[in-house]
């Protein structure tokens, strides 16, 4: 009997042998590509069938800690814990049965180092040079005098008008910044509106609130406001109080913009910036005060309610556009132009895409797609 | 002719007080329209049904009460197929108020339950803070993540916890999500990082932005949206419950809505062609 | 606009090199961010002060309101400081009357059963708002909004109930006619592609207001032109 089962055991250890050697079976360890050092990844090919394993890691092959438990499904494994760079790092990989036994280890070592560029980023960077470098040589051709033709958006040539009726009505404008910082672009985007807006007020001796719901942006729209009034002659008429925070609560700065406009009654809104679910309703409640309403965002849900609501809507790159706009400089219209040459580019790389994707060539989207 | 003008011109407080007698009266009267499943629910349903009894099953709460009307029948219903199911849940949250969430219905849904043991069946491991971050921190070491539960108690005491180190031993992930982070990070890490599946549900609002990740990949396995979908799969399970009631009084807001669009435009057609017998 | 410069330009090549002293620069610079806005927060509450005392100073129109405003955040400061919140110890320990009065501690009952609720009375307007506005703005004047009233009205039957009373009846084999299909199939491929399309502008346009920033094409909001 015990010759049976020897013989059993000896037959199982060549087939399991055999059965590894036939899979071709791996475990490697490198240095994690394109970071910062500090990691060691570990790529291993092993049978599905084992139902664990675990790794192990040593300075001085000697004495391993075990530092993850993981599935032959995985196949990789980023070990970025306590890693120092230049430090060579042992690796052991310890296969188990379903009592938890070792049955096979594999070894494998690293050096973590950190890299000077990150070859994942390299569409990325392509990407960058063609639309900056297309930019900026179209704001250049726009300061040698190249004509640039830009089409005509109505809600930023409805500005004057705007601010002509409130003064005709003797009631104020309000602009409302969205409730995103100022480290959201459409922010400062509005913002730069708010600039060209100020100038007209302070130009037609209209008053304007802009209330604002983040700290950071009332020191940033009261400067700009007061600078327009400088740039317009008039900074005596300046009111520092005409930019006031409320709160930095959603729906709180909801609640006290509805105010202002039904106790203000306002003869225009601008509501330029990033909104969310309060869109609508600062809009219904613009549009029940009886205002013209000029709204613009490039948050896409967002959209459909100030279209629905507002009399002109800045759609997404609009808004962006609209202090070059209105300032009518060659060289923010050169930008623009630039910006067009980008949208041209990414149009065609998505036809093409489209195109090998179809004929089953996957490069285009591998080479593209973000890691 | 001046009704029609009129029906250019409608008060708006008359359409505000027909709102609300259309959303009041059905919460308070069911009416019981016929709902139909419709693919991206019934995904999540499968996917589910197809999970071996006793396994575990990650649900994570990121919303926090201003969407809980919309998104808390999906996870009482989730809940109930899942015990039925006799699946196990570890409930996590990237939202802080998901805690009061996740605890408020395995409140509810235990009492349907009373077999379902609170650290064998069911575990809360409270909130996180790190969005993304946490996730490929739980994928690589999740007990180190979430060290103890909601209640402070070490994992270690919980049977439900025995083994899991990361994402292997789980089933599938369903993050119930009303924004950033949520769902899409959920789908980020543990599906396209580790390759399981992940499923999700969301308000009305925010789905179609999630919509895309239903797809050959299956980067996401189903998505359930809004109130709707949360009612239908509460008729999935064979229990309906606040989401059958408040996609009658949905329902009914929408056909008032579109009852009010058919109006404005009898309106606006009638007067126009009066206008244009006027000008001819 | 030499710091925008520096700032915006050094912002760039890190995201290109994950060497030191690349690596953790945004990190940084995000922390600094949130450090000056948390310090900001103190301009923010003076200036809602100043602006509410001078009203009421002046008996402005509805100066009665700007009292509330005043006095509700007051409460709220002085609960806050007092008895701390939920997670946060307070400067004076909660007495067990106040605790079996209010269950909670002052703070977290004024926020759970008043601030919640208020701020679910604001978003549940949407619901009234999305009526009138749908109203008004469904107007079949050109064939362009005609399309758009058609589908805004298949889509809303298809998220309801009713939309699948009206169509249920359809054999399966015609599944594609159901109205929730027919919603589903408008949110997944027209809607997706609308906003994708929308989304890629506004990233070229982000691009633009960027590099009009860096370079000092664009100085508005520093106040200039």
């Amino acid at each position: 009997m015990k010759k049976f089962f020897f013989c059993f055991f000896i037959s199982f250890m060549f087939i399991f042998y055999i059965q590894l050697v036939a899979q071709d079976i791996s475990f490697t360890a490198q240095d994690n590509p394109n970071d910062d050092g500090g990691a060691i990844l570990l790529e291993w090919n092993i049978p599905l069938s084992y139902p664990e394993m675990i790794i192990s890691r040593s300075i001085d092959r000697e004495n391993y800690i075990e530092i993850a438990a993981v599935s032959p499904l995985l196949k990789t494994f980023i070990d970025d814990e306590n890693i120092e760079d230049g430090q060579e790092y042992f690796y052991k990989l310890s296969v188990l049965n379903l009592e938890g036994e070792t049955i096979e280890s594999f070894s494998a070592s690293a050096l973590a180092k950190a890299e000077w560029f990150n070859t994942d980023k390299i569409s990325l960077l392509i990407m960058t040079i063609l639309l900056g470098s297309s930019i900026t040589y179209f704001i250049f051709s726009a300061r040698k005098g190249k004509r640039l033709y830009i089409r005509k958006i109505s809600g930023l040539d409805t500005i004057e008008e705007a601010v002509g009726r409130a003064t005709e009505m003797g009631k104020p404008l309000l602009f409302v910044p969205g409730i995103m910082d100022l480290d959201d672009m459409q922010t400062i985007a509005g913002l730069n509106i708010l600039g060209h807006l100020a100038e007209k007020v302070a130009q037609y001796d209209s008053t304007i609130h802009v209330p604002v719901c983040r700290s950071m942006v009332l020191s940033t729209a009261k400067e700009i406001v007061k600078e327009a009034y400088l740039r317009a002659g008039r900074p005596d008429a300046f009111k520092p109080d005409s930019v006031f925070y409320l709160t930095d609560d959603q729906f709180g700065y909801v609640a006290g913009v509805d105010g202002i406009i039904l106790r203000e009654k306002p003869a225009a809104t601008f509501y330029l910036g990033a909104f969310y679910a309060e869109s609508l309703i600062l809009a219904e409640t613009g549009f029940e005060s009886g205002a013209i309403q000029i709204a613009g965002t490039a948050m896409p849900t967002q959209i459909p309610f100030f279209v629905a609501a507002c009399d002109y809507t800045l759609i997404g790159e609009e808004l962006f556009a609209a202090s070059a706009y209105l300032s009518n400089e060659p060289n923010q219209l050169g930008s623009l132009k630039g910006q067009d040459v980008g949208k041209a580019i990414i149009i065609i790389t998505l036809l093409v895409g489209v195109v090998l994707e179809m004929f089953g060539i996957h490069f285009l989207k591998d080479f593209l797609a973000t890691h | 002719m001046k009704i029609f003008e009129k029906f250019l011109n409608i008060d708006r407080r008359i359409i505000f007080l027909l709102i609300l007698l259309g959303v009041a009266i059905p919460l308070i009267w069911t009416l019981g329209f016929n709902l139909e499943v419709t693919e991206n629910v019934q995904s999540v349903y499968t996917m589910l049904e197809k999970i071996e009894p006793g396994t575990r099953i990650l649900i994570s709460f990121d919303y926090d009460p201003s969407t809980k009307p919309e998104i808390q029948p999906m996870a009482l219903a989730l809940m109930q197929q899942a015990f039925t199911l006799r699946l196990r849940i570890i409930a996590t949250a990237l939202w802080p108020m998901g805690v009061q969430m996740c605890n408020e219905a395995f409140e509810k849904v235990s009492a349907e339950y009373p077999n379902i043991e609170y650290g064998v069946d069911f575990i809360n491991l409270g909130y996180k803070s790190g969005g993304m971050v946490t996730i490929n921190h739980m994928a690589k070491d999740f007990r180190s993540t979430f060290p103890a539960d909601a209640g402070g108690n070490p994992i270690d005491e919980f049977p439900i916890m025995k083994g899991i180190k990361n994402f292997d031993k789980i089933g599938c992930v369903i993050s119930l999500s009303a924004g950033d982070p949520g769902l899409k990070q959920w789908v980020m890490i543990v599906h396209d990082t580790f390759g399981k599946p992940v499923a999700g549900g969301t308000t009305a609002v925010q789905a179609p932005t999630m919509l895309p990740y239903v797809n050959e990949q299956q980067q996401l396995v189903g998505l359930l949206g809004g109130l709707k979908g949360a009612a239908e799969y509460e008729l999935l399970i064979n229990k309906p419950g606040f989401a059958t009631k408040g996609m009658d009084a949905q329902s009914v807001a929408h056909l008032i809505i579109i009852l009010f669009i058919l109006i404005g435009n009898i309106g606006y057609f009638a007067t126009r062609k009066q206008k244009d017998n006027l000008k001819a | 606009m030499l710091i925008t410069f520096l700032v915006g330009a050094l912002i760039i090549v890190s995201e290109f090199i994950p060497h030191k002293p690349f690596n953790n620069l945004s990190t940084s610079l995000e922390g600094w961010f949130l450090i000056i806005s948390g310090f900001a927060i103190i301009l923010g509450q003076l200036s809602l002060f100043k602006v509410n005392i001078i009203k009421i100073h002046r008996k402005a129109p509805n100066w009665p309101y700007f009292i509330i405003a005043l006095v509700s955040f007051s409460v709220m400061v002085i609960c806050g400081i007092l008895w701390g919140t939920q997670q946060q110890p307070g400067l004076i320990p909660v007495s067990d009357k106040m605790l079996n009065f209010f269950g909670v501690k002052p703070f977290d009952y004024i926020f759970k059963y008043l601030f919640e609720n208020l701020s679910a009375t604001m978003f549940s307007l949407l619901a009234f708002f999305m009526a009138s506005a749908s109203y008004r703005a469904f107007r079949a004047r050109s064939p362009e909004s005609t399309l758009l009233l058609i589908a805004a009205v298949l889509v809303m039957l298809g998220r309801t109930t009713i939309g699948s009373t009206l169509t249920g009846w359809i054999p399966e084999s015609l599944g594609f006619l159901h109205l929730p299909n027919i919603a589903s199939f408008i949110m997944k491929y027209p809607n997706t592609a609308g906003q994708r399309a929308i989304m890629i502008c506004a990233g070229l346009g982000v691009i633009g207001s960027s590099l009009r920033i860096i370079l000092g094409i664009e100085r508005s909001y520093l106040g200039g032109k």
